[in-house]
């Protein structure tokens, strides 16, 4: 459509017989195509197509209500996880003072191969007592001041990604303070 | 002896031209301009996808021990700057509040807002003028009226509970956030929206 159409051989056959120009039918493209493609960069430059994404956080009423009672959880499906400084992890189970298996503030990292096989292991082994979901391991994550948001973050996401149903971000007490130092 | 055709040297546009109007239509049509920030923050990454409401929202950005805010809605930030001025005793006239309206998002001292809209809306979004706003001191504590009167707001005049987004730095101290959450549990807002970004690393 946008080829111009001069007749092209004829022309030669024809003497110098004077013809009236034949009207092109095609409009030319070029300009408008381009300025299609302008606008479409602008567009794709400027929209966030996708909406950042959020995680989801419900804390506990700090305000106490008398009528209802704290939960209470089994040492042996407790597991706590400090967060410390400069990325540093510990782990234990049950209560700090005489911790459950004799499991007490063991060193971990971030991801799949540190904290993540640490909660499975956990979940699998409460499976079998037949202790899962909103009955299984209730995990009370604590940091320290001075641990980042993303520290705070990776966990919250770890729990995610494990589904662990019943979380908790807890003040990290004084002795577990001691232990992060 | 058979012609060689002559072959054309132009190219037919009509299909490219239709297909890029096609795409620019969608373009326009899906865009949301993107909301320009008084403070920039780079995002923790997380693999969750919750998406966030995008109304009736009070955003609180967090950087580098800064606070600032974001109001979702027009008309409600309006609503919620004439309930600031009432309780910090500022009268803000008509056209101030209409100046209002147009901050996306902001962190200026209430007592120095009046200031802050009689400059140019070119000048508004300057980071100088955004300090930050007041939350470290009990007795001055901006941040939990700002979201006082935000959920009062949106109760009295929608019947809907606001919703508040945490937007934290990356590299922000806990402790920071933890205190910008106290805040907020003092009014007993228990439910937060912490923003983050996609985690593309292998986790």
């Amino acid at each position: 459509m946008a080829e111009l159409n001069t007749g092209g051989g004829e022309g030669k056959k024809g003497g110098k017989k004077v013809r009236s120009k034949k009207q092109n039918a095609g409009v030319d493209l070029t300009a408008m195509v381009d300025l299609a493609f302008l606008l479409i960069t602008f567009f794709m430059l400027t929209t966030s197509l996708s909406k950042p994404q959020s995680m989801d956080l419900t804390m506990p009423d700090k305000i106490k209500d008398p009528t209802t009672k704290p939960q209470e959880a089994k040492e042996s499906k407790t597991m706590t996880i400090l967060i410390g400084k400069d990325r540093k992890l510990k782990y234990y189970m049950g209560i700090l003072k005489e911790p459950y298996q004799g499991v007490g503030p063991t060193d971990s990292t971030y991801g799949q191969n540190g904290i993540r096989k640490i909660i499975l292991q956990k979940m699998a082994n409460l499976k079998a007592s037949g202790q899962v979901g909103k009955d299984g391991v209730v995990v009370l994550i604590k940091a320290i001041e001075e641990a980042t948001y993303t520290d705070m973050i990776d966990i919250l996401d770890e729990m995610a990604i494990t589904g662990v149903e019943i979380y908790a971000i807890q003040d990290m007490t004084e002795e577990e303070k001691a232990v992060m130092q | 002896m058979a012609k060689m055709k002559k072959s054309s040297t132009r190219i037919d546009m009509t299909a490219m031209c239709d297909v890029s109007f096609l795409l620019l239509t969608f373009f326009v049509l899906t865009s949301t301009a993107k909301t320009p920030e008084v403070h920039p923050v780079d995002l923790p990454v997380s693999t969750k996808e919750t998406k966030i409401p995008s109304d009736d929202i009070l955003s609180i950005t967090v950087g580098q021990e800064n606070v600032y805010i974001g109001i979702a809605g027009k008309e409600d930030r309006k609503d919620i700057l004439t309930r600031m001025g009432q309780e910090y005793k500022i009268e803000f006239t008509e056209a101030e509040k209409n100046a209002f309206a147009g901050l996306e998002n902001f962190g200026a001292d209430i007592r120095e807002m009046k200031t802050l809209l009689a400059k140019s809306p070119g000048d508004r979004m300057q980071e100088e003028f955004h300090k930050g706003i007041p939350y470290k001191d009990s007795l001055n504590n901006q941040l939990s009226s700002w979201v006082r009167n935000a959920r009062e707001s949106s109760w009295q005049r929608k019947e809907s509970f606001l919703k508040v987004a945490i937007k934290g730095d990356a590299n922000e101290q806990f402790g920071t956030i933890k205190e910008i959450m106290n805040i907020l549990q003092e009014q007993r807002q228990n439910r937060f929206y912490l923003v983050t970004g996609l985690r593309s690393d292998d986790f």
